[in-house]
């Protein structure tokens, strides 16, 4: 038997879908915006026809799906080494957190200008920012979740006689592992965000790219397909990441 | 002769220029169980720090022989790992890993917390928490037991029961003891010898050993004796009736 709340958590959500369609249709039948401006929900149902049909659509979306996945990726790997390292030693904390902070504050797509010159149209561009967009807030919050890991965890580690290797893999790094889980989250939310930017700019695929096609071309229609599938892919992404806090050993940072 | 385990030589400490602790000598025997008590800020916390070995005093000696382990107020227990987990930190001496699961089985049941072996702290109560933090004290080898308020956060017929609870488990797995705390009545059931600290910087203001065997009742009368000569030492009870106090 399915309960009553499930439903509700798909009917619900399907109701304001089903609202937000029929609002549509009446602003276009209305005739406010020019037809060249305002597709038609139906148009936009042949767009997604005709893009899965040249399979386009589909490419494009690995393509931008590639270039995030290489970004964060060398921002996680690179960023929780190095947040880790300036939450455990107040010397490099207070040398780099100003211009740590610094980088941070700078949106990334500031750089898309000098992204171009080093290296040029393709995927090196988008990924160099989409690591930009990544690395400072991981670098930032892995080093203020290891500052403040409590301390009795490291008299537990001492009195079970941990060596210094043992305690950052058995109790530094489980320690953080809650708060780093929720930077990702939101930093993978923005990676995506900037990928699109990034290809709209410095690209020659991926839909960012196909979002600045389809308005060259004046076709609303496909534009707006890009549009839902970017958001929904964005939806996914974080919806997989938010696996990771049921973890069991993650869990608990969330329960307390 | 036995070594005693844990020897404190005129020692005092200080943050900055404020003292703490001001030329303790306490010598701890070996399978003793020593309860310190005082007022709460005159730095019992501190001597336990000093005595595990996570700090070390300002001036005086600290001779320890063997390996200690803590028992915290709260939240001692690594919370991302099981309660089986928890408990084979305790074990990293036993090389076989057959040998730690089954040290580790004994252990659960031990603190009677069977079924729970794959549960986290945090869905564990106050009371089950801490007989997980006894249980990865007393597991393997180790010597020292330093109980640091262990009870404090559990409510009071909570409390009764983990003292019943330390003291059989002490039976089963001797071990030599320091608890600190701020409650008397623990400290006299609990303790063959209870130090009384004065306020800060602590000295040692009042001594008292008790002669019955462990475990006893809270309501034995060498308990209820010790309470009220304690509680007199301290200016709460009247110095009234037929005991009598004993300056050192």
């Amino acid at each position: 038997m399915i309960k009553s709340g499930a439903i509700r958590s798909v009917a619900l959500p399907l109701a304001v879908v089903a609202v937000m369609m029929v609002i549509w249709t009446i602003v276009w039948r209305s005739g406010i915006f020019h037809p060249s401006a305002f597709p038609a929900p139906l148009d936009v149902l042949r767009g997604f026809g005709e893009e899965a049909r040249t399979g386009r659509l589909f490419t494009d979306l690995i393509t931008s799906l590639f270039r995030v996945t290489c970004g964060f990726g060398l921002a996680v790997v690179t960023g929780i080494p190095a947040g880790l390292w300036m939450g455990q030693k107040e010397l490099a904390r207070t040398a780099f957190l100003p211009i740590v902070n610094f980088f941070r504050n700078l949106s990334p797509l500031a750089w898309i200008p000098f992204a171009i010159l080093w290296f040029g149209v393709g995927d090196a561009s988008p990924i160099f920012l989409i690591f930009l967009a990544a690395f400072f807030p991981v670098v930032l919050a892995t080093m203020a979740a290891t500052a403040n890991v409590p301390t009795i965890y490291s008299r537990v580690a001492k009195d079970f006689g941990m060596s210094d290797l043992e305690k950052l893999v058995r109790v530094t790094l489980p320690a953080i592992m809650p708060q780093v889980v929720t930077t990702l989250r939101v930093t993978a939310g923005v990676c995506w965000l900037v990928v699109v930017a990034a290809e709209m700019i410095a690209g020659r695929d991926g839909l960012g790219f196909a979002v600045m096609d389809a308005r060259n071309g004046l076709r609303t229609d496909i534009l707006v397909v890009e549009m839902i599938v970017i958001g929904l892919v964005g939806v996914g992404i974080d919806r997989g990441l938010e696996q990771l806090t049921k973890i069991p050993s993650i869990r608990w940072g969330y329960e307390r | 002769m036995v070594v005693s385990p844990l020897q404190l030589r005129h020692v005092s400490h200080s943050f900055g220029s404020l003292e703490v602790l001001h030329d303790l000598s306490i010598e701890v025997l070996h399978g003793e169980f020593v309860a310190i008590v005082g007022p709460s800020g005159c730095g019992k916390t501190t001597l336990l720090n000093l005595l595990s070995g996570f700090n070390r005093p300002t001036s005086g000696l600290i001779e320890r022989k063997g390996e200690s382990r803590m028992v915290h107020q709260q939240d001692g227990l690594l919370p991302w790992q099981t309660v089986s987990e928890n408990i084979e930190l305790g074990l990293r001496r036993v090389k076989s890993r057959q040998e730690r699961r089954q040290q580790v089985r004994e252990l659960v049941c031990l603190i009677r917390l069977e079924g729970f072996e794959n549960s986290y702290p945090h869905q564990l109560s106050g009371g089950m928490r801490q007989r997980v933090e006894l249980a990865r004290a007393l597991a393997g080898s180790s010597d020292t037991l330093l109980l640091d308020e262990p009870f404090s956060s559990l409510d009071y017929l909570t409390r009764l029961r983990m003292r019943q609870e330390v003291a059989r488990l002490l039976q089963e797995r001797p071990r030599t003891v320091v608890l600190v705390t701020h409650d008397i009545e623990e400290a006299a059931q609990l303790a063959d010898r209870v130090i009384v600290l004065s306020e800060r910087p602590a000295q040692i203001r009042y001594e008292l050993s008790l002669a019955t065997p462990r475990p006893r009742d809270p309501t034995h009368p060498e308990v209820v004796q010790a309470i009220r000569q304690i509680l007199t030492e301290l200016d709460i009870e009247s110095d009234s009736g037929e005991y009598s106090t004993r300056k050192r």
